[in-house]
């Protein structure tokens, strides 16, 4: 198995197939780096060389993509940016409601859970007659 | 859609004139604005505004994080509403 940067380690797939399993690489990118890396799509990652997996982190490197925990980071920054400066969408991601103007009155369950049956709570005082 | 960047941001002129006179004497009062519709330019850093909401007028006091959003987003206008709400305030109404 080979290592990508450190961590990550794409198994007996076509390199094509095994580049987009460093978090921050899709399809699209890893044909880009391959195109660019002069490196064919079909070669199982396992048998590239050193040579050519230096020369894929090169260009991961030059091309200043954002993987792995740099990208998690950013994008948990952009969250906590919205939550903290109090707009629509941040208070939307902090009540884990759909952000984007989606409908709530049904469906909405990925990003609300599974379905919570919610019973009235009452007040103690409220039966007692106090309030 | 985003918007097309030939136009520049939108801010409603009255907005504009009141935040510029702002700006140049020097003062910071809160502006009370209907005009939600309104992108927050960096000009307006540092300044107070009263956000109509449709009932009420919420304040926000403008960050330089904010810069990009617009004045609405910061003034919501509806109501987040729960089950249980047999409490003391729901009985008084």
């Amino acid at each position: 198995m080979p290592r990508l940067l450190g961590i990550d380690i794409p198994g007996e797939k076509r390199i094509e197939a095994a580049l987009p399993y460093i978090y921050g690489i899709g399809p699209t990118r890893a044909k880009l780096i391959l195109e660019q890396a002069e490196i064919s799509p079909d070669v199982r990652a396992k048998s590239l060389s050193d040579q050519q997996l230096n020369r894929i982190i090169q260009i991961i490197q030059e091309n200043k993509y954002v993987i792995e925990g740099d990208l998690r980071r950013e994008l948990q920054q952009n969250l906590k940016r919205l939550q903290a400066i109090n707009c629509y969408r941040g208070i939307r991601h902090r009540r884990g409601l759909p952000v984007r103007g989606q409908r709530t009155g049904t469906n909405a369950r990925t990003r609300k859970g599974p379905r919570k049956t919610v019973g009235v709570q009452r007040n103690k005082d409220a039966k007692a007659g106090k309030v | 859609m985003s918007r097309s960047l030939k136009k520049g941001p939108f801010v409603d002129d009255h907005l504009l004139v009141k935040v510029d006179k702002m700006n140049s004497a020097n003062t910071k009062k809160p502006i009370k604005t209907w005009s939600r519709r309104s992108l927050i330019t960096p000009d307006f850093v540092g300044h107070t505004f009263l956000v109509h909401n449709g009932k009420i007028f919420n304040s926000v006091f403008v960050t330089e994080n904010m810069v990009g959003h617009k004045l609405g987003e910061f003034s919501p206008t509806r109501t987040f509403k729960k089950h249980g709400a047999h409490t003391e305030k729901a009985a008084a109404k």
